[in-house]
C-alpha cells in the first residue's frame, strides 16, 4: 500500500456497469514525509474518504476485493484513512 | 521479496476490515548497500516486526494476504520476516563491508 492525498474525483456517465456506483477519486501519491512522489492516480473507493484527506491506497488485482461479491473492474483502491503517521528515519542502513 | 527497514507506522480507524488487529507499518525499500529504493509504502505486519528493523518485504497481493491470514483481501504488502544479517560473496558486496548491524 502506499500513502496519499485525495485532490479531487472523477465524474464518468458512460463507464462500465462494474463500476457502477463506484466513487472514483484522484490521488496524489505521497512520500512519509508528506511530499509528492510521482504523478497522481484514479482510485475506487472502499471506505468512505473525501477530499484534503490523507489515505493509503492499494493496487494490483487486490484492489477489486473489498467489493466482493461483486467484481469491480478497478487496479487501485483507498482502502484506509490516516490518523497519524509516526515515522523515524535514521537508522543505520548498511546491509 | 525486498529488504527495507521500518521507517514508522500508520494509525487509521476507517479502514478495510482485513486491516483490523494488524499493524499498518511504514517500510522504505533498501538496495544491497543500503540507500534508499523507491517511495516508502504502507505494509501490514505479519511477524511483529518494528520500528527500526531491517525486514523482508513482499510486494505482491497473493503472498501478502496469505502471510497475514486474510484471504481475498485488498493487501498488496506484507512484511514476513525480521532480517537477523545477510551473507554475500565477495563480489556481491557493498563496498564499505558486509556485516550487520
Amino acid at each position: 500500500m502506499q500513502i496519499g492525498k485525495i485532490v479531487g474525483c472523477v465524474v464518468a456517465t458512460v463507464k462500465n456497469p462494474g463500476l457502477a456506483a463506484q466513487r472514483l477519486l484522484i490521488v496524489q501519491p505521497l512520500t512519509p514525509e508528506l511530499k509528492v512522489a510521482g504523478k497522481q492516480i484514479v482510485c475506487t473507493d472502499a471506505t468512505g474518504a473525501g477530499a484534503g484527506e490523507l489515505v493509503y491506497w492499494c493496487k494490483g488485482k487486490e484492489a477489486s476485493f473489498p467489493f466482493l461479491p461483486v467484481e469491480v473492474p478497478t487496479d487501485s483502491t483507498v482502502v484506509g484513512i490516516i490518523d497519524k503517521i509516526t515515522l523515524r528515519r535514521g537508522h543505520k542502513n548498511e546491509c | 521479496m525486498l529488504i527495507g527497514r521500518v521507517i514508522g507506522e500508520v494509525v487509521a480507524t476507517a479502514k478495510h476490515a482485513s486491516h483490523e488487529a494488524r499493524k499498518a507499518l511504514l517500510v522504505q525499500p533498501l538496495t544491497l548497500e543500503g540507500a534508499d529504493r523507491g517511495t516508502a509504502v504502507v505494509a501490514l505486519d505479519a511477524v511483529d516486526a518494528g520500528i527500526g528493523d531491517r525486514v523482508l518485504l513482499i510486494m505482491e497481493g497473493f503472498s501478502a494476504m496469505t502471510s497475514v491470514g486474510r484471504p481475498d483481501s485488498p493487501i498488496d504488502m506484507a512484511v514476513v520476516g525480521v532480517i537477523d544479517r545477510l551473507d554475500l560473496m565477495p563480489a556481491a558486496s557493498p563496498p564499505r563491508s558486509a556485516e550487520g548491524e
